[in-house]
């Protein structure tokens, strides 16, 4: 029975990957499927810029901004979880709870006004951003170690570097994760919404379509930016099962 | 009356309860008893039926637990549960007053009846009736929960574990609680264990389970003289208490002669050890030596015997 | 959290912190003057804006206001200095602006500059964390946030701002800012109350059978993970053959284009947090609780109601939160697919590349998140059981 459910996954996560690389590389072989969706006689698949650049312009975009950002979240978490940092926890509490009501979408349009337009502005909106649930998980790890786990590392006569590489970072691991994650999707659909401040991403295709009112290229677009946040996730979702699994054995 | 008829519970094929059939006197308290997984609490459970038996019956008063609504029934049945299970957001009064609300009872006698029942559990109703449970003691939360399942004088009242929860010193008052209140209102109650002792104490009657069977249903006294089965036995053995006073002795005090095979121990070791080693090894005596000469040797039966006698 | 801030000589950190960077900002542009709405404008320094008169008392009040914030055991103190920072910044703000425009020709515009921005968020901070030092009851912060709210009305009615170039934007087009404005609450509060409609009965669905929830919640959050542009263009396509293909769909409004894909969009991005705290909001009462009530004989719909309800209702509501935020935010992308709301300022705002058109539809959406967030804040904690100590079960929120 389980061993089913793993191989049905399995199948439906290869045909989508192999789906969407289709999709990316040779999207003329999908011009029957978006035909109708195209205006008489106008053009059904994207040709303006290649899907291709596009899907790695975007998420080089994403990758970029993730990485940058958890570096710095996670490394600001550190800052204010030691005995130095605490007076600005509830500050940065504060701080994360308020910039994560601010839509990203707004980020994004207040970017403007102050960096101008294009990939840049972009960038600089995702990862700061991308930066708050990072932060607010990568805290809510180093709060929550088992204070057993930590009592013994301090008694085996750790230091407080080596507690924190070898216990704390990697116990913390899990639930940074979740951030990234978290971080990543919005990222992905921050950076989609970029190409309307000129950003060279995936949305360009979904804006034309609405521009020219082409219903195929919003569909194409729609398709391919999807399957990545979806795939992603889920990829996502894995590690970090992967991660989890593995703890709860050697915690035995 | 409560009549238990061959009653099982079946799951994945596997019986959890297997075939128990007993009979339960009005006014009594009957404890279940039995290690965890032994079927105790499933079978309290398939009383009120918030587990549905597989096969067999139950008849309260001669009337088949399936010939009323499960909802029906179970408004009819008192139920304490480890941990008490109070409304955390309802009034201590609110919480009593829950199943006679349930019956449509006048607000004037569901005041009466919670009035009633807080001063019987000694807490002093104008004190504690709109108090929440979260500002209450463990032992106070615990007497509350009962006088719940009390509330509407139910035919019968099953508990699990009721004193799961509570402090070793206050469990002992509890159970002189529940004895002196199942005394003066005559209730008839089912109450689950894991523990022995608890069970001599506060039982009329005690069924024995183990693994899904019912082993043995007597008085603590027949249960005690006549343990039916080695497992009843070692339940009844108080097998904590020996040991730890078995620790007390060492074999020295208990050689006798004769030889036995197998390696020796020392005449210091004490009877605890020497026991552990017998069963360890599955011997039934042990070599005893002082300073590299024989003693003799113990046996099992005589560390046995001294464990009895305690 | 207060032993956490005694610092030396009773300084608090963040308050020396936030009034070094509010002292930097000082020196940061805090107003621009532009020719038109659509070139770049010139910074000036806050000195730079006006006569003495005007000046003196806006950075006194300024300065003052972030020293009063350095004193970490006078919480009171603190806020009063981020109140008189921010009269001093609104001061500056409105008695410099027509001085700048005196003169500067017909077209010209002020905006506020990056320094107002950075000392806006820095006394805002200070604010925040000098309340949440505080920690007033749910009851004092609603307040706090009507007080706020009144007093941005006040100053925004009285006049006082209307020389700013995003007032401007907002006095030519008055109309449509209503209308907008009225949109952007409709796709959000609308959809938020079809999500609950949908999402209770299927959250207490999801709760009793384990089965429907193993599918449900799952395929949810997939939906919660597709980029909102994509999922507002593939909404298009989608409606548009319903609309076609159904007469009846047509005459009540659905159309590929407009209100309906963003209204159904933002539906289905609301119905995962809606869902999933419904679930673990009824799942919130302990086991023995549950256990307990049915054992008494309560019915299934006792018990939602008595028990599983009230127990979960601050779950519930977070979840609830969580969505019309979200909505709040992810309604701005509807501007895109001509479904209206202040998204419509913020693309028209970047396709002239007229700044203070997109902070018209920007700002609004900002402070429309916040005041939801904190109102639902106070809900929360107020349906709280004050007696148990339950915490509200965050879930992921919608990205963009």
């Amino acid at each position: 029975m389980k061993k089913n459910a793993i191989k049905w996954s399995t199948i439906v996560r290869v045909l989508l990957v192999v789906l969407l690389i289709s999709l990316v590389v040779m999207p003329t072989w999908f011009s029957w499927a978006f035909q109708p969706f195209a205006p008489e006689k106008g053009p059904i698949i994207y040709e303006r810029a290649s899907l291709l650049s596009l899907s790695l312009s975007h998420l080089g975009l994403v990758a970029l901004a993730s990485i940058v950002a958890t570096l710095v979240a996670v490394s600001l978490a550190i800052l204010v979880t030691r005995p130095l940092g605490t007076a600005f926890l509830p500050l940065s509490r504060t701080i994360t709870n308020m910039g994560q009501t601010f839509p990203p979408v707004a980020v994004l349009a207040l970017a403007v006004p102050a960096l101008g337009f294009g990939t840049g502005p972009t960038l600089v909106a995702l990862f700061l951003y991308g930066l708050l649930p990072i932060f607010e998980n990568a805290i809510t790890g180093f709060s929550t170690l088992p204070p057993a786990t930590m009592e013994a590392a301090r008694g085996l006569g750790l230091s407080r570097w080596q507690r924190l590489i070898r216990v704390e970072i990697p116990l913390a691991l899990p639930v940074i994760l979740t951030g990234v994650r978290l971080s990543v999707v919005i990222a992905l659909g921050t950076a989609t919404i970029g190409s309307t401040v000129a950003a060279k991403t995936l949305g360009e295709v979904i804006i034309a379509g609405l521009l020219t009112n082409n219903t195929a290229y919003v569909l194409q677009g729609g398709l391919i930016v999807g399957l990545f946040a979806v795939l992603i996730y889920d990829a996502l979702v894995q590690l970090e099962g992967l991660l989890l699994a593995r703890y709860s054995i050697s915690n035995d | 009356m409560i009549e238990i008829d061959k009653i099982s519970k079946l799951y994945d094929g596997v019986a959890a309860v297997d075939e128990v059939s007993m009979t339960v006197d009005t006014a009594t308290i009957t404890v279940i008893v039995g290690t965890s997984g032994s079927g105790k609490t499933t079978l309290l459970r398939m009383i009120n039926r918030l587990v549905e038996p597989t096969s067999g019956e139950v008849r309260i008063n001669g009337k088949s637990t399936h010939s009323v609504s499960k909802t029906d029934l179970r408004r009819r049945i008192g139920y304490a549960i480890q941990g008490h299970g109070l409304f955390p957001h309802y009034t201590v009064a609110r919480n009593i007053a829950i199943v006679p609300t349930l019956l449509g009872w006048s607000s004037e006698k569901i005041d009466d009846r919670v009035d009633e029942l807080l001063s019987l559990f000694a807490l002093e109703p104008d004190q504690y009736r709109d108090r929440f449970p979260a500002e209450l003691s463990g032992g106070q939360l615990q007497r509350v929960g009962v006088a719940r399942a009390l509330a509407s004088r139910p035919d019968l009242l099953l508990m699990d574990e009721p004193f799961g929860a509570l402090d070793p010193i206050i469990r002992a008052q509890a159970q002189i609680d529940l004895r002196r209140i199942q005394q003066t209102l005559g209730s008839t109650i089912m109450l689950v264990t894991h523990d022995m002792e608890e069970a001599m104490q506060l039982g009329d009657r005690v069924a024995v389970m183990d693994q899904g069977r019912l082993v043995q249903y007597g008085t603590p006294a027949e249960i005690i003289q006549n343990p039916a089965t080695e497992f009843v036995a070692n339940m009844v053995g108080g097998v904590d208490r020996s040991l730890r006073l078995l620790s007390l002795f060492p074999v020295s005090e208990f050689v006798e002669d004769g030889s036995a095979e197998g390696e020796s121990v020392e005449a210091n070791t004490s009877l605890r050890d020497a026991l552990s080693i017998c069963l360890w090894t599955g011997r039934d005596a042990l070599p005893v030596v002082q300073d590299g000469s024989l003693l003799g040797r113990v046996t099992l039966d005589a560390i046995r015997k001294r464990a009895a006698i305690s | 959290m207060i032993p956490a801030r005694a610092g030396t000589f009773g300084l608090s950190a963040p308050g020396v912190l936030l009034a070094l960077f509010g002292f930097a900002s000082l020196l940061a542009p805090f107003m621009t003057l532009a020719a038109n709405r659509i070139v770049e404008g010139k910074g000036l320094t806050a000195w730079q804006l006006a006569g003495p008169e005007v000046i003196y008392p806006g950075l006194l009040s300024i300065i003052i206001g972030l020293i009063l914030g350095l004193f970490s055991s006078w919480p009171r103190v603190r806020l009063a200095g981020a109140v008189l920072g921010l009269a001093g910044l609104f001061w500056l703000l409105s008695q410099s602006a027509p001085q700048l425009l005196q003169g500067a020709g017909e077209y010209a515009r002020v905006s506020p500059g990056l320094g107002f921005w950075c000392l806006l968020a820095v006394l805002i901070l200070l604010m925040a964390d000098a309340l949440t030092q505080l920690s007033p009851r749910p009851m004092t912060r609603l307040g706090l946030l009507l007080t706020i709210v009144t007093v941005l009305f006040i100053l925004l009615g009285s006049g006082a701002l209307s020389d700013l170039s995003i007032m401007k934007e907002y006095a030519s087009r008055q109309g449509a800012f209503y209308n907008a404005a009225l949109r952007h609450l409709g796709l959000a509060f609308g959809s938020l109350a079809a999500a609950t409609v949908i999402g209770i009965p299927l959250g207490i669905l999801c709760y009793h059978h384990a089965g429907l929830r193993r599918i449900a919640l799952p395929i949810l959050s997939f939906l919660q993970t597709i980029p909102s542009l994509a999922m507002f263009g593939i909404m298009i396509p989608l409606l548009g053959w319903i609309a076609s293909t159904v007469p009846a769909a047509k005459a009540i409004g659905i159309a590929g284009v407009g209100f309906a894909p963003a209204f159904l969009a933002l539906l289905l991005y609301s119905l995962l947090p809606v869902v999933a705290n419904m679930v673990s909001g009824l799942q919130s009462a302990p086991e023995s609780v549950r256990d307990a009530a049915r054992g008494m004989g309560m019915t299934l719909m006792q018990r939602l109601f008595r028990v599983e309800l009230p127990l979960g209702l601050p779950v519930i509501l977070a979840g609830l939160r969580i969505a019309l935020v979200q909505n709040i935010g992810l309604a701005v992308i509807a501007g895109l697919i001509g479904g209206g709301g202040f998204g419509t300022f913020v693309f028209q705002g970047l396709n002239q590349t007229a700044t203070d058109l997109i902070l018209l539809g920007a700002l609004p959406t900002v402070a429309l998140a916040l005041t939801a967030a904190i109102v639902m804040d106070v809900l929360v904690e107020v349906t709280q059981p004050s007696q148990s100590a339950q915490h509200t079960q965050g879930m992921p929120r919608k990205p963009s």
